[in-house]
């Protein structure tokens, strides 16, 4: 990478980082932030348990052994103990991270995929299709999101299909709004008029100048929405509904440890803990990237 | 501010029959509701009897628009177990959540504004550095987990609380605890980066320059100017103080419209859950309403728009 780079010390930096491939960007700022590592790390993790899990678990997570039941943790080699049937909590964990990482992003694919669109169309368009998308969002917003996600899950009915079908519904306003916000600072930037002179069609300006700038906002919100539904959805098995036992998540597995929190204190803290770490990395690597791609937004 | 007051509050009845609508075609669209009140095997002259009876051979849109009839005059049915009017059902628990959430509302704030403040006044100390740490760690515990928690350690443990119900100030304690924990963390994150914008500010540095003493310079300079966007934040968060409130009581088998909720969704008793949705939504928009208002009231360039 042999640039000419202009012998100005406090612009060399700027330039050379624009030259430098993205993905080397990526970890150079990486490194220097031990909060975004850590995000990066936990959900480098949670990434590699949620694929190559079922090969990872000592025991079938599913298998009861109604002899070893409610055993504490370091016995009978069972790491994390056992539940209330005798199953082995560390291989339920290990495959409830695949739950948690399936709901986490296909509820952010299609609620940032559809929030996207509708802020798009409103933020391009304006007019009576903005007021009325705004309108809708509007009022959603004005119900509280676990309680949406909540209501609608009991009502179409739990299962991991239906919960990331609710959490897309009470999750894709977020990015309507923000998409549409930007959509309208960028309308107005002067190489958005200059195309528009220059004659560059609606869907040339829309899919080749809009959406690539959209890319940045995307990322950020879509980094920061994963631990809401992750946190979401356990919260909702955790009453009842959601993932059905006896398919492992963390919500359930507290849900079906809090009738045995007078005697078997392991049942309802690790995965209390997993959601924790998880929720943590999440968190922080969005924090971070947040702070690294748009610095505006710094610390809130 | 007359104009604005009287739009918001046309919003605030669109929201509520919004919400009422969104949720009565959910609950037609995910079965017949007959099927609640027969046993399995009831016979199909028995079915089209009650199906009759209950009026939901009629048009869809007939059903609807009986409903919304009722349901603005606060009548939305009988619940179908007790058979009980569901709004004062709902009503009745009002109090409770209330209590639960006023009461964790007020400890979160007694909490996070000084730690908030004290942090961004000590930036980079000790004390901001684990304040900060506490902030980020309470944004990723579930406060059902933590309602499990404080349950083990207080009352199977130590035994010194119950375990959920409601009668006295110690069953209350819990549950607050539990509810304020998120709010805590959201609210002194933002207390501390809006003073960190304050003391940032020139004003700060010539009062400091001529000599303000310390305790003042917060009190009268620093906090008073960054009240006004913690205040928004707070009333916006009040929804969300709401929906952790049910999640809560269902933890501590509180008595609040939460559990009432859950209950009525576990039974498909959707009577309840449809009153329950309305005052609910009401209350928030309410809150969002007085919220919106007071800060138009304060800042003058929201009403213009």
């Amino acid at each position: 990478m042999t640039v000419n780079i202009p012998k100005v010390t406090h612009t060399t930096q700027a330039i050379k980082v624009k030259k430098q491939s993205a993905v080397v960007t990526f970890f150079s700022n990486l490194l220097r932030s031990w909060t975004g590592m850590v995000g990066f790390l936990i959900m480098i993790l949670l990434l590699f348990i949620s694929i190559f899990g079922q090969w990872i678990v000592p025991y079938d997570p599913l298998l009861a052994d109604f002899s070893k039941k409610l055993l504490p943790p370091m016995t009978d080699g069972h790491l994390l103990g056992t539940d209330q049937l005798g199953r082995d909590i560390f291989s339920r964990i290990i495959l409830g991270a695949r739950v948690s990482v399936i709901i986490g992003l296909t509820t952010v694919l299609i609620a940032g995929t559809f929030g996207t669109i509708v802020g798009i169309i409103s933020g391009y368009f304006r007019g009576w299709v903005d007021v009325i998308l705004m309108r809708i969002v509007d009022v959603q917003l004005s119900f509280p999101f676990i309680l949406l996600v909540l209501v609608i899950n009991a009502i179409i009915g739990s299962g991991l299909r239906n919960i990331i079908i609710s959490l897309a519904i009470g999750g894709w306003v977020i990015f309507a709004r923000v998409i549409r916000s930007e959509v309208l600072a960028l309308r107005e930037k002067e190489f958005i008029t200059a195309c528009v002179a220059t004659g560059v069609s609606r869907t040339g300006i829309l899919f080749k100048h809009i959406l690539p700038n959209l890319f940045t906002p995307i990322i950020i919100l879509s980094s920061l929405q994963i631990g809401t539904y992750i946190i979401a959805e356990a919260s909702v098995s955790f009453l009842g509904f959601g993932v059905q036992p006896p398919e492992p998540a963390w919500g359930n597995m507290l849900n079906e440890g809090k009738d045995y929190i007078f005697s078997s204190w392991w049942l309802i803290t690790f995965p209390g803990i997993a959601i924790m770490i998880t929720a943590l990395g999440v968190n922080l690597f969005g924090d971070w990237l947040r702070d690294t791609l748009d610095p505006e937004l710094k610390g809130e | 501010m007359l104009d604005f007051v009287i739009k918001r509050l046309i919003q605030v009845g669109v929201v509520v029959l919004l919400a009422l609508t969104v949720v009565f075609f959910l609950i037609r669209l995910s079965g017949d509701p007959t099927a609640l009140f027969l046993p399995p095997d009831a016979p199909r002259e028995q079915i089209e009897e009650y199906r009759e009876k209950l009026g939901f051979n009629r048009p869809i849109y007939v059903q609807y628009g009986d409903f919304m009839v009722n349901a603005v005059q606060g009548d939305f049915g009988q619940s179908l177990r007790s058979r009980e009017d569901a709004l004062p059902l709902v009503l009745d628990r009002l109090p409770a959540t209330f209590q639960l959430a006023i009461s964790a509302l007020v400890l979160s704030l007694l909490i996070s504004i000084p730690l908030g403040v004290l942090s961004a006044f000590r930036r980079n100390s000790i004390f901001d550095r684990i304040a900060v740490a506490f902030t980020v760690l309470g944004q990723a515990v579930p406060s059902f987990w933590l309602g499990l928690l404080l349950i083990y350690f207080f009352a199977a443990q130590l035994n010194m609380l119950p375990s959920g119900g409601a009668g006295s100030i110690t069953h209350l304690l819990l549950p607050m605890v539990t509810l304020a924990a998120y709010s805590v963390a959201r609210f002194t994150r933002f207390t501390r980066s809006t003073m960190l914008d304050v003391l940032r500010k020139d004003y700060i540095r010539t009062a400091k320059a001529s000599g303000v003493p310390t305790i003042r310079l917060i009190g009268r300079y620093a906090l008073k100017n960054s009240l006004i966007p913690i205040i928004t934040l707070v009333a916006l968060d009040l929804g969300t103080l709401l929906g952790g409130a049910v999640i809560t009581e269902v933890v501590f088998a509180w008595p609040g419209i939460g559990r009432l909720l859950m209950q009525s969704l576990m039974n498909r008793d959707f009577p309840i859950v449809l009153a329950g949705v309305f005052i609910i939504a009401l209350i928030y928009a309410v809150i969002n309403f007085i919220a919106d208002v007071l800060y138009a009231y304060v800042n003058p360039q929201i009403r213009v728009k």
